[in-house]
């Protein structure tokens, strides 16, 4: 298996190297055709995987392909691990990385009129562009089948490298450069305690491999680090590992770099900034339950931060008015609820709640997209309206990605964050009933900012102006098709996956467990204990609060948005009145943004001025670099004279050297 | 002394380069003009059988024949085969520049050759007078070399310095040799060691010879303050003889010292330590400063030779059968960069025209990018840069003198390397950053010219890449 496993790595990387270097040569079809075979190869082979995993009984593949070095008995590798939790990950990952592939030619067809004319980045611009995916799916697959920290870490900045790309690919645009540098040095901040987490385990256990470390993981679990007054060393651990997750999952106080990063094309913010880079974090911690569960510091700093996330990053979404900033709070408010899974220790519940949110959300940013091309790149939500005449199938995927995301019966986003919202209602640790409460009123947040966006989007009068009315028309084959095929999980997945990842022993059967929940963190325990099948669970579902919440969500944003909307269209400007000051503090995203760039940047900068002044110029250049550099140049010029050029200074030099000698070494 | 059959083939590379010479000298007599290509191949031809010799002769126990005045060890077979090795590449690199200036004679040959079986005896002798006669055929020849081209007075200028220092040199060694003769009563190395060993440690007449013998073998590496000779002798010779001077005779200058010091009289290694310990500290020094200053290039190789000899005496002095590997590993190594460096001035310089100044490399990648780039790999591995070998000899001889606990010593060392640094990175500089100058001949060059210096620029690369394979030929030397 390993060579199958490595051609699911690899085809893309070769899509990508192709479609990168000889862009000019193949061409656009050329690069698309590439990128796209080497992708569905990846995609195909995924799939097929976990075919055998589910019906086959596949065993667990986990080997290094290649060593890279060994240092001081830590054994650097490249190596995969493969088993019920990565076959998950390849499949979403490849498949959501597919349609994007595919939507990509729509959304990029005239790339050109992006560009200031004659820039010379904007030449090849299109098959630039399927080569950063490309290489994406690849990063993104070596991160997720890693069977070890070296190559995790790998992936991890392999993903966050080309995140920056593509935030940045309309490098001639202010924002676009300041949103990826942003994204860069928020990133640098989580990495800085990833690498410190992995350092550590490094350390202690010796080793890069899951499999030896979480074998170690028990023996371990009692150590004390006598660092800040001595803390347990898983804490540690974990809470460094966590940080890194922070930074590439969007975790508050981390997030900040997510909302900005919609400067990129909408693709990538579908494919890396919703459905599978940002989860990279979720899949992390999951790997690593074996480590989390000895720690319950850890599980509930993580809870904790994942429910601040997914109840005030929900908010915000409420006042946004561009079209995928809408969508990117919403996707920072699923990741908070993906975490807060992971801290009450509901790892199944998380990855399960990553699976259909990387469809309805990839969904619901294809279809925003679909939106943009339809309106030429307009993104103002209260510009749009009554779309749903115009583009039929881009109006019905999107509700039926919006009915997914706030979970409404049936719908794969239903299954999956009512477990977590119960799984978070069994946990008992630390900071549960503040999780629980944030949670269940999270759900009503989310069906209003979701149905707002929707309302005003597909119904209601049109309020674009007449040019663009007069060009509106459903989007090409290219983009509809992958709304349609992401639907469709969106739809079902949630309904044919809950039974076996939540309720039977998809993570815990075998030898290899890739998820491991300790006895009494088990807060699943309720739900596999009174599971009736898909049809009572949605009874159950269907009388519970988070269900009402929902709803009146969705009546809530139908009444504001729908009806009062359409004899008053200045209804959302005079709640935003009405609402102030919560509004104003929504609006400044709770000041984050100001905080991060008046103190850290702002401060990092006047520190690096004055260091640099200081410092580099008038020490290491002035005295050290210059200095002594002349003082060389002195000394080089002074000896030179030596060379007088006469046979008898030569001959004295000598002698001079031999008595020199002699005193120094005879004594007479 | 018997010439018996067991005697006469271990010194069958010997024969083979005295044939050789002899050969030349006597055919080059009835060679018309246009024939004179002859020679050439020739003395290559002898070169590469006496290589296979030394490779069958080679290996087997450590013999000491002719009385005591040779011997065959692993030390003399890896010299040796060096030696002959970069000698070859030495002749295929002059050949253009001779045949342009109509000095491609047999005297060329003979005295290349003679000089070549001067250094092949140094390296297997195992007496102070078999040494030293074998240093007095290199040097008589290489003093001729140095006046080769008779019109040139720059040229006998420096062939007079050469001589009457060299004199001078060899007047000292000589009498440094009578004083540990008269200490010991013998001139065999092995006996020297025994008499030493049985007469203890404490007698200053040695000590006194020594100093002579040092001083001795710093004049022949060219090490400060015995360094005057080098810098006017390589700016005056023509190029191919200061090819020949600067890269094979380093390798035999380093038997000189392994012979007498490490085999005669390492059981006075206290004493002479401390000599090899000042003049390597000066040789850095000084090379490093004063090539800085340069603008003539082959005054500025020839303090980055006298900086190079520095670093071999770090190895040496370390006394440690590592440290004598480690200089052993830099000394072949650097006659191998030499060969290179020289080879690419020999090959850009036309009929009069020679390359002296920095000035004329400048622009060289735009003249011949492949040049350039081995060009550019010769300056990286002399001034230590991975993953040429240059970087792998440093670190190995620093890595001796640490051993000894000489941590200082290993600090300056890097630091006037750094400081020398520059000078090889600016020659890289002119290659590839600047514009050529104009009115350049154009560059001709022949594909074996061009074969040559591909090998010998890419082992630089190869062996820095895999070091062991040298490596372990000397440390297998030293054990």
């Amino acid at each position: 298996m390993g060579n199958v496993y490595l051609t699911i790595v690899l085809a893309p990387l070769i899509g990508a190297i192709v479609a990168g270097l000889f862009g000019s040569k193949i061409g656009r079809r050329g690069a698309h055709s590439i990128t796209i075979s080497g992708v569905a190869i990846s995609a195909s082979l995924s799939l097929w995987v976990l075919s055998r995993f589910i019906w086959h009984e596949q065993p667990v593949f986990n080997d290094a392909i290649y060593t890279w070095m060994v240092s001081d008995g830590i054994r650097f590798e490249i190596g995969f691990l493969v088993d019920k939790l990565t076959v998950l990950m390849m499949a979403t990952v490849s498949f959501v990385s597919l349609m994007v592939h595919v939507y990509t030619i729509g959304y990029m067809a005239d790339d050109e009129h992006n560009w200031p004319h004659g820039a010379l980045t904007g030449k090849n611009s299109y098959q630039r562009f399927f080569s950063y995916i490309s290489l994406f799916t690849f990063s993104m697959l070596m991160l997720v089948m890693s069977n070890n920290f070296m190559q995790l870490f790998f992936g991890w900045e392999a993903v966050g490298l080309v995140s920056y790309l593509l935030i940045g690919f309309w490098s001639t645009r202010e924002s676009a450069i300041f949103a990826n540098m942003k994204a860069f040095l928020v990133n640098r901040v989580g990495d800085f305690g990833f690498i410190l987490g992995i350092a550590a385990i490094g350390m202690y256990f010796n080793s890069m491999n899951y499999a030896e470390i979480f074998a170690q993981a028990s023996a371990l679990a009692n150590t004390q680090v006598a660092i800040l007054g001595g803390v347990s060393l898983m804490t540690l651990i974990c809470i460094l590992l966590f940080i890194g997750a922070m930074g590439k999952s969007a975790q508050v106080p981390l997030h900040v770099w997510l909302p900005d990063s919609m400067e990129g094309p909408t693709p990538i913010s579908a494919l890396i900034h919703a459905a599978t880079m940002v989860t990279a974090g979720v899949f992390m911690v999951a790997r690593m339950s074996p480590l989390y569960e000895l720690s319950e510091t850890a599980l509930s700093f993580v809870l904790i931060i994942g429910a601040t996330t997914a109840f005030f990053m929900g908010l915000i979404g409420l006042v946004q008015n561009d079209i995928k900033r809408v969508v990117a709070y919403s996707t920072l408010s699923q990741l908070g609820y993906m975490v807060t899974a992971l801290g009450a220790s509901a790892y199944a519940a998380g990855i399960f709640h990553l699976m259909t949110h990387a469809f309805f959300k990839a969904l619901l940013f294809l279809a925003a997209g679909s939106v943009i091309i339809a309106l030429h790149h307009k993104q103002d939500i209260s510009q749009m309206g009554g779309l749903r005449k115009y583009m039929p199938i881009t109006w019905l995927t999107a509700l039926f990605g919006s009915l997914a995301l706030i979970g409404f019966p049936g719908f794969s986003g239903f299954f999956s964050k009512d477990a977590i919202i119960e799984a978070v209602g069994a946990s008992q640790i630390f900071g549960s009933s503040y999780a629980s409460i944030l949670l269940t009123i999270g759900v009503f947040i989310t069906a209003l900012y979701s149905f707002r966006m929707y309302f005003l989007v597909f119904h209601g009068k049109e309020r674009m102006d007449e040019h663009t009315k007069h060009h509106l028309h459903e989007t090409p084959w290219v983009v509809t098709l992958p709304l349609v095929f992401l639907a469709i999980p969106s739809i079902f997945i949630g309904w044919y996956a809950i039974e076996p990842m939540l309720v039977n022993d998809w993570f815990t059967s075998g030898n290899w467990m890739p998820i491991v929940v300790s006895h009494e963190h088990d807060t699943l325990h309720h739900l596999r204990e009174h599971w009736h099948g898909q049809a009572d669970f949605i009874q159950h579902g269907v009388t519970a609060l988070p269900f009402f919440l929902a709803m009146s969500g969705l009546g809530l944003a139908a009444i504001i948005w729908w009806g009062v909307f359409a004899w008053n269209p200045r209804v959302d400007e005079k709640l935003q009145i009405l609402g102030d000051p919560i509004t104003k503090m929504l609006q400044d995203k709770y000041g984050f943004d100001d905080f991060n760039q008046r103190i850290f940047a702002g401060g990092s900068r006047d520190l690096g001025r004055t260091l640099w002044v200081t410092g580099d110029q008038n020490v290491i250049d002035g005295a050290i670099v210059n200095g002594s550099a002349r003082r060389v140049a002195q000394m080089a010029q002074w000896t030179r004279h030596l060379q007088t050029g006469y046979l008898y200074h030569y001959a004295v030099a000598m002698i001079v050297g031999l008595v020199g000698l002699l005193t120094l070494f005879v004594s007479f | 002394m018997q010439f018996d059959a067991a005697n006469l083939t271990t010194i069958l590379p010997e024969i083979t380069i005295l044939v050789t010479a002899c050969l030349v000298l006597v055919v080059d007599l009835y060679l018309k003009e246009k024939n004179k290509d002859v020679n050439h191949k020739l003395s290559l031809f002898g070169l590469v059988i006496a290589v296979a010799l030394t490779g069958v002769v080679g290996g087997g126990e450590r013999v000491v024949f002719f009385d005591g005045n040779l011997v065959h060890d692993r030390i003399s077979d890896l010299l040796k085969g060096s030696i002959l090795i970069v000698s070859l590449f030495v002749f295929v690199y002059a050949r253009s520049w001779l045949k342009d200036r109509n000095m491609l004679v047999g005297e060329f040959y003979v005295l290349g050759l003679f000089a070549v079986l001067g250094m092949l005896i140094m390296v297997s002798a195992n007496s102070f007078l078999t040494i030293y006669l074998g240093l007095e055929l290199q040097a008589l020849c290489l003093y001729a070399l140095v006046a080769f081209d008779r019109d040139s007075k720059k040229g006998a200028e420096a062939a007079m310095k050469y001589f009457v220092l060299g004199a001078l040199g060899s007047g000292m060694l000589l009498y440094g040799i009578s004083m540990i003769y008269g200490a010991t009563g013998t001139i065999e190395f092995g006996q020297v060691a025994q008499a030493i060993a049985e007469k203890g440690l404490s007698n200053q007449v040695l000590v006194f010879g020594i100093v002579f013998l040092v001083i001795g073998i710093g004049f022949k590496f060219g090490a400060v303050p015995f360094h005057m000779w080098v810098p006017d002798i390589y700016e005056g010779a023509p190029t191919p003889a200061v090819l020949i001077l600067g890269s094979a005779p380093k390798i035999a200058a380093f038997a000189l010292a392994v012979r007498m010091l490490v085999d005669g009289l390492q059981n006075l290694h206290s004493d002479w330590h401390g000599m090899l310990l000042i003049l390597a500290v000066l040789s850095m020094g000084l090379g490093n400063l004063v090539a800085i200053a340069q603008t003539n290039i082959k005054r500025m190789l020839a303090y980055s030779t006298i900086s190079h000899v520095g670093f071999i005496f770090l190895g040496l002095l370390a006394g440690s059968n590592q440290g004598y590997a480690s200089a052993m590993f830099y000394t072949i190594v650097y006659a191998l960069m030499a060969a290179g460096a020289f080879g690419i001035l020999l090959i850009l310089s036309r009929k009069g025209f020679d390359v002296e100044n920095l000035e004329d490399l400048k622009g060289l990648n735009d003249r011949d990018s492949w040049y350039a780039a081995m060009m550019a790999i010769v300056m990286f591995s002399m001034a230590g840069v991975p993953p040429t070998v240059g970087f792998m000899a440093k670190l190995l001889v620093l890595e001796a003198v640490i051993r000894i606990d000489l941590v200082w010593l290993a600090l300056v060392a890097v630091i006037f390397s750094i400081i020398g640094a520059f000078y090889y990175l600016r020659v890289i500089k002119l290659i590839y950053f600047d514009r050529p100058m104009l009115n350049l001949p154009e560059l001709v060059t022949t594909n074996g010219v061009r074969f040559a210096m591909t090998i010998n620029g890419l082992a630089l690369l190869m062996l820095g890449l895999f070091p062991t394979a040298l490596l372990s030929l000397c440390q297998a030397a030293f054990v």
